[in-house]
């Protein structure tokens, strides 16, 4: 803001300073929590455990948070305008399912992620339609999907296993799709990145220039603030929406394929549970459930301190529910902290 | 009779569905209506009543409590560590402990809303996952089995009075309480004015936080009953009891048309609700049909009940017109 600039003396109207920046207030930015979260976590992991800052070990631990996060992102955009989707778990089984079968059939690698994408297509617009078309509140549209889904997985395949994939195919998901690349000198090195890690960071970028850069990102943010005063302004409120949840449809049978590739077999309870550590990940990021406040870095930083806080607790053998202790303990501080500093307005 | 005009007898419609469903699969499978399965039936499904009902009082606040199956799993476990660990308690004693400390997980996911700001969902999504930890820090990640827990602790919910089992008869004199405590009296009342308008509620004096402290400390303690009752009806706690089981509660309130937007939602439609999904999941192995059936299933209800709900709810305003029709004046088209 252009604070320094003298007014007009004529002017009718006496516009106030904006208060000087407190330093307090760049350290509640909620982007400078999660970045010193990051760094403790990062510290403190390389103090306990010798095997955290290792190249492969970080690597491996991408993925297992990968896939989530690749929805999270397509959860970020919903949650920012003020939706949700809860059947994002429920098209990654559909999906995964969808692969099984078609792997069976002959598909080759290429085709068994298109076939994961429209069905995930599918379930997103069937999602966007009625909370769009017939006017529904996401939650419940979404919690019925998601058992609908779920439920047309468990019929079609019951208690059955798809294990039969071409090797390509899970080659994709298993191996390192960049390999470990060193230049002689100790520092300088080509990192081992696994494809669904490089396809969340690819996407993570375009998220983050499409949502902070262009006009479809700021009309994303006016809808989430004021729905009402977005479509006065003549944003299509309606279209944008039922776009983003066939956005989230088709990155979650994106995640579908990745995670199929990865485990090399799937059943009807893939992914259970998914779609709370994914909502999670989102609001760890800063997005506002009340809508029109987030941004992707938030997302992005708050993937790595849950993924790495997983990982380093992993190596120190504390079980899955205990690690979700903590996180539940994280979720609820970091969002309590700003609150108890009295910056209630982020939210 | 206009569609619109049947649709506020939602709860009648409700329940003659079920009426001709229940005599349908009757008809084909007669062992269904015998009283036996019956009360089988009300006995799996009294978690379900319960759980229901508390859900809807924090839903009516425009809240949601996605920790209920959690807290129920962890009231469970404590419960069933006394009766392992002290088995000279009283009985009454040991359900009282397992109320307890629900009622004050229930009032911690209160006071973080109530008095911090902090989304319902986010904060109900963060204890979700800390008391379900907890049960495995408290446990040492054991499980308690039936063989360790008392026998009294056990019997009392297979215990048949009257022809029905104790959670049945529990289910009932809850919901009487929460129909007498919803429509009757003062902090009842309130809770749909704080969710049907807040700020209008406000004005009225009503104080909202004290509204939605007391809707998680209800949520809580009938979460902590049903936390008792699932762990001695099954013989079994561990880390994992009712695991999901909180979007069931939620889709029992949709189906029973409590609306997700606060300040719309009753007993009986809610107790519809929730024996829907008792029905479905009771009729599906009597009709010989696959258990992985259920979701697909539920689903499908829960998508038709949003939709119809939803007719229901269509704001008032749209009447104007017809109703200037009515009254015979010129309005445009």
């Amino acid at each position: 803001m252009n604070v320094g600039a003298p007014l007009p003396a004529e002017s009718r109207y006496t516009v106030l300073d904006a208060p000087p920046r407190r330093i307090r207030d760049v350290l509640l930015r909620w982007e400078v929590i999660l970045v010193i979260l990051l760094a403790v976590t990062i510290v403190v992991n390389t103090m306990v455990s010798p095997y955290f800052l290792d190249v492969f070990n970080l690597a491996d631990a991408t993925f297992n948070f990968s896939e989530k996060a690749i929805i999270a992102l397509a959860m970020a955009f919903l949650i920012l305008v003020r939706q949700i989707d809860l059947s994002v778990a429920a098209i990654v089984a559909l999906a995964a399912m969808g692969i099984g079968y078609a792997a069976e059939a002959g598909f080759g690698p290429l085709e068994l992620f298109a076939v994961a994408i429209l069905i995930g297509l599918l379930c997103g617009a069937f999602n966007g339609l009625l909370v769009t078309y017939a006017g529904l509140p996401s939650i419940v549209v979404t919690i019925g999907t998601m058992s609908l889904f779920r439920g047309i997985t468990q019929v079609i395949l019951g208690d059955q296993a798809k294990t039969k994939y071409p090797a390509g195919y899970l080659d994709l998901g298993q191996s390192y799709f960049i390999k470990m690349q060193e230049t002689g000198i100790s520092w300088l090195f080509v990192p081992p990145v696994p494809l669904s890690f490089l396809i969340f960071l690819v996407l993570a970028v375009i998220f983050g220039i499409f949502l902070h850069k262009t006009r479809v990102g700021r009309e994303l943010f006016a809808i989430g603030s004021n729905p009402v005063a977005a479509r006065f302004s003549g944003i299509p409120v309606n279209r944008l929406i039922f776009l983003l949840f066939v956005l989230s449809g088709i990155l979650s049978g994106l995640a579908g394929a990745l995670l199929t590739a990865r485990l090399g077999s799937m059943r009807s309870n893939i992914a259970v549970g998914w779609e709370l550590d994914i909502v999670t990940m989102v609001i760890l990021g800063g997005v506002s459930i009340a809508g029109g406040v987030g941004s992707i870095l938030g997302v992005v930083l708050a993937v790595f301190v849950l993924g790495l806080v997983t990982f380093g607790m992993s190596l120190n053998n504390i079980p899955g529910q205990v690690v979700s202790v903590y996180i539940g303990a994280l979720l609820i501080a970091v969002i309590a902290i700003p609150r108890l500093f009295g910056r209630a307005r982020r939210f | 009779m206009t569609l619109r005009a049947l649709m506020k007898f939602r709860e009648l419609i409700l329940a003659g569905i079920l009426i001709v469903g229940v005599a349908a699969i009757g008809a084909y499978q007669p062992v269904f209506l015998e009283w036996e399965n019956i009360s089988d039936l009300l006995t799996e499904t009294s978690v379900l009543f319960m759980m229901a009902l508390a859900q809807m009082v924090v839903i009516l606040t425009r809240g949601i409590d996605l920790s209920v199956a959690a807290n129920l799993a962890l009231s469970g476990m404590i419960a069933a560590l006394i009766s392992q660990y002290y088995p000279e308690t009283p009985l009454v004693l040991m359900i009282a402990a397992g109320v307890l400390v629900g009622l004050l997980l229930g009032l911690l996911n209160g006071g973080l809303i109530a008095f911090l700001g902090i989304p319902p969902i986010v904060v109900t999504l963060g204890t979700l996952a800390i008391y379900r930890g907890m049960i495995i820090i408290i446990a040492g990640g054991d499980q308690v089995n039936a063989s360790e827990m008392g026998e009294e602790f056990q019997a009392f919910p297979k215990l048949v009075v009257f022809g029905l089992t104790t959670p049945v008869w529990i289910a009932i004199v809850v919901s009487v309480l929460f129909y007498v405590f919803l429509n009757y009296s003062r902090p009842g009342r309130a809770l749909y004015a704080v969710g049907g308008n807040p700020v209008a509620a406000r004005y009225c004096g009503i104080d909202q936080r004290r509204q939605e402290l007391l809707a998680y400390g209800i949520s809580g303690a009938v979460s902590g009953l049903c936390g008792y009752l699932w762990v001695a009806r099954y013989g079994v706690a561990y880390s994992e009891i009712a695991n999901g089981y909180e979007l069931t509660v939620i889709a029992a309130c949709v189906i029973g048309g409590v609306s997700i937007g606060g300040g719309v939602g009753t007993v009986p439609g809610t107790l519809l609700g929730a024996l829907f999904l008792g029905i479905v999941m009771t009729a599906l192995p009597v009709m010989q049909i696959s258990p992985f059936w259920q979701m697909a299933i539920s689903g499908a209800v829960i998508l038709g009940a949003v939709v119809i709900n939803a007719r229901a709810e269509q704001r008032p305003d749209k009447l104007i017109l017809p109703e200037a029709r009515r009254l015979g004046r010129k309005v445009p088209a």
